[in-house]
């Protein structure tokens, strides 16, 4: 058995993905998963971004698994490693996954006293198998949903599983960083976090691989359960190489009371698509999405940021900021979906591209969709060039025309890079930023 | 240092092929306050961008030098980094950039790598600045002009003005919607730039601005040309009996530059 992906095909079938997860020790709720999965990728569609063509992208092209070391101690790794869990005020709880291959793990003593695991998630499947199999692929994200969800239950190589008991609140933030560092790795990766009642948590991933045109396939899913008044920090940067086709799927699910707020820092230079949905289920609950993006070269990428509200008094926030250069194509897809019943909802959203060339295409597209009377709800969205009269402005003083922008796209972009709770994350998106927007 | 010397001869400044300036000639010296009086629709704030460098304003004719050198043919920032400053009647607000940073990165912009400002310094003369314009100490993290009420943009032009020490200050009409206190603090600001080493022209419609600011020298714009020029006494009586008896003077009809045209 084979699935055809496009006119391509994936040569993993059921024998291989049987062996795949006899390796690992997995549990019989995860195999049946996983070969539910591969079965369901050669039915089901491919996902359809609106306004995106993705026929002729790779989705085939990859090693799913290339080894690489775990890592003895933690100044082993290399330096723009180390950077991001900070060099000096290091983050005390912190994960490394090498390709696929879980590195390196920090978790506090305090931590673990208190019932938070934190670990990867080959290891939260062995040792966790019930708590996980509860939530994995089965609140908030399905495997049946399309093509791609499928594979990725199939061919799942990596990824964090993070829980926080009913009434702990953690307030360092507790950070993945996922390497790849071979470019023909794929990643099937699997962020699972569970936030208990009235827990509170703060998470931070990095995704990076190196600069080549080498092709690979990232495949990932986040998926965030905030309980009863609980509260999710999410935030990420995505900083792919131009090789690597994405797949990103980050998906919330909120509870009465509870709320998740994303910062989002999507930075691949590899063809892209993204999807964001918050599922604010319960009354009072909240979530506010911001996320920032750079197109350039001749990169492709799709957007959706969602809220879904089906609870009274649900309040959802979304910002999406985006520069766009040389020939890159972006479309941004700002949908506020507002059910029956969910009354005193409020939505907000705004998305603004800053087009620097004119041979870019940015698309904004603020969507309502709203079967519910008792509602308030506003979006904003435009699509403009830098304003002569800013750098007008910025150059009176003396700045060059280079300076100015650059501190208009920083100015820009900052709404989300100063929501990152990480020191050492925000100077790297600052620095990414930096590096994609002066050629 | 010596003295700087703003030149400015015969100039025509177009907008959209509309003529606005029509052969202005002007001369400010360092230690020199002059005056640009006119009624609405002159073009006085036209002078202010063109000399700076607006993309909006095309110099048809004649000529701008700042000690010598063609300003014209200067980018805005090189015009800025030779020493002119303007602060604008509607300065841009810049999301996301605060004033520290702004502020920094233009200051560095004049000197050296290498030789940048040190945070401490530059920390220090932002507050003993701030606080001679009474702004609060929060204005320095604020974003630029972002959310500023007009008096908080004048007085940020003029702690700007302060922090990059320019030879030669346009102030276009930076008295415009101040209460008679913010006035103050605005003139304050700009007495305490008089120096030999520094020359400025002030563009603006009401005489009161001058109260506190007294000028060496008051000109009086119409039809997009100096018409008449005199002493601080001029000034005053522009404020006592208005633009009238100058038309009258001159024979001048309607002072604006479109009626002209028409």
């Amino acid at each position: 058995m084979s699935v055809e992906m496009n006119d391509a095909k994936i040569a993993f079938d059921q024998s291989y993905v049987n062996n795949f997860s006899n390796q690992r020790n997995e549990p019989e709720w995860l195999k049946n998963l996983r070969l539910r999965g591969l079965e369901l990728a050669e039915s089901l569609p491919m996902p359809k971004p609106e306004k995106t063509k993705i026929d002729n992208w790779n989705f085939t092209n990859f090693q799913h698994e290339v080894k690489a070391a775990e890592i003895e101690k933690v100044d082993d790794l290399p330096d723009y490693i180390l950077k991001l869990v900070g060099k000096e005020e290091r983050t005390d709880n912190f994960i490394v996954q090498r390709n696929s291959t879980p590195a390196y793990l920090q978790l506090s003593q305090d931590l673990k006293d208190k019932g938070v695991i934190f670990t990867d998630i080959a290891t939260a499947v062995r040792e966790h198998s019930d708590l996980v199999e509860k939530y994995f692929m089965n609140r908030v994200v399905k495997v049946d949903e399309h093509r791609l969800m499928a594979l990725h239950a199939a061919l799942l190589n990596g990824g964090v599983f993070l829980y926080v008991p009913k009434n702990v609140e953690i307030d360092a933030p507790l950070q993945s960083v996922f390497w790849q560092e071979d470019a023909e790795a794929s990643l099937f990766n699997h962020v699972l976090i569970i936030a208990e009642d009235n827990s509170s948590v703060t998470y931070v991933e990095n995704y990076l691989s190196h600069g080549t045109e080498e092709e690979s396939v990232a495949n990932i899913v986040a998926e965030v359960y905030a309980g009863p008044n609980a509260r999710v920090q999410f935030g990420a940067v995505d900083n792919f190489a131009k090789g690597m086709t994405t797949y990103v799927n980050r998906r919330g699910h909120v509870e009465r009371d509870g709320k998740i707020e994303w910062a989002l820092g999507q930075m691949n230079d590899g063809n892209t698509i993204s999807d964001n949905t918050t599922n604010l289920v319960g009354d009072g609950s909240y979530a506010d999405t911001k996320t920032v993006s750079i197109g350039r070269g001749d990169q492709k990428q799709n957007f959706v940021i969602r809220v879904n509200q089906w609870g009274k008094q649900s309040d959802a926030q979304l910002l999406a900021h985006a520069v766009m250069k040389d020939s890159a194509s972006s479309i941004f897809n700002g949908i506020a979906k507002i059910e029956q019943g969910a009354t005193k909802a409020n939505s907000e959203q705004t998305e603004r591209v800053l087009m620097l060339s004119e041979k870019a295409r940015g698309d904004a597209n603020p969507i309502l969709l709203i079967d519910e009377d008792d509602v308030t709800a506003g979006h904003a969205a435009s699509v403009g060039r830098m304003d002569p009269i800013q750098m007008f402005y910025l150059m009176s003083r003396g700045i060059s025309k280079e300076e100015a922008e650059r501190l208009v796209i920083h100015g820009f972009l900052a709404p989300v890079v100063n929501e990152l709770p990480i020191e050492g994350v925000k100077k790297m998106l600052s620095e990414v930023i930096e590096g994609k927007v002066t050629k | 240092m010596t003295a700087p010397n703003l030149k400015i001869e015969n100039l025509h400044v177009s907008i959209e092929g509309k003529e606005i300036i029509k052969g202005l000639s002007l001369e400010i010296n360092g230690g020199e306050i002059h005056a640009v009086m006119g009624p609405n629709g002159t073009g006085k704030s036209t002078l202010a961008s063109a000399l700076m460098g607006h993309p909006k304003y095309v110099i048809t004719e004649g000529s701008v030098t700042l000690d010598g050198e063609n300003v014209l043919e200067m980018e805005v920032d090189e015009r800025a980094k030779a020493g002119l400053f303007l602060a604008m009647q509607y300065p841009s607000e810049i999301s996301g950039v605060t004033n520290a940073d702004f502020l920094r990165s233009s200051i560095n912009a004049r000197r050296e790598e290498g030789k940048e400002i040190s945070l401490m310094k530059f920390i220090r003369k932002m507050d003993s600045k701030m606080e001679l314009l009474d702004m609060d100490e929060s204005f320095s993290q604020r974003y630029l002009n972002e959310g500023f009420s007009g008096g908080e943009k004048k007085r940020n032009e003029i702690l700007q003005l302060l922090m990059l020490e320019p030879k030669i200050a346009i102030l276009d009409e930076i008295d415009s919607g101040l209460d008679i206190d913010a006035l103050k603090v605005v003139s304050k600001g700009v007495n305490d730039m008089r120096n030999p080493e520094f020359g400025g022209l002030i563009i603006t419609h009401y005489q009161r601005l001058l109260n506190y600011i007294t000028p060496d020298k008051v000109h009086v714009i119409m039809q997009g040309r100096i018409v008449k020029s005199g002493g601080p006494e001029l000034a005053q009586r522009l404020e006592a009996e208005g633009y009238d008896w100058i038309k009258d003077e001159l024979g001048i009809e309607d002072e604006t530059v479109q009626a002209e045209q028409a």
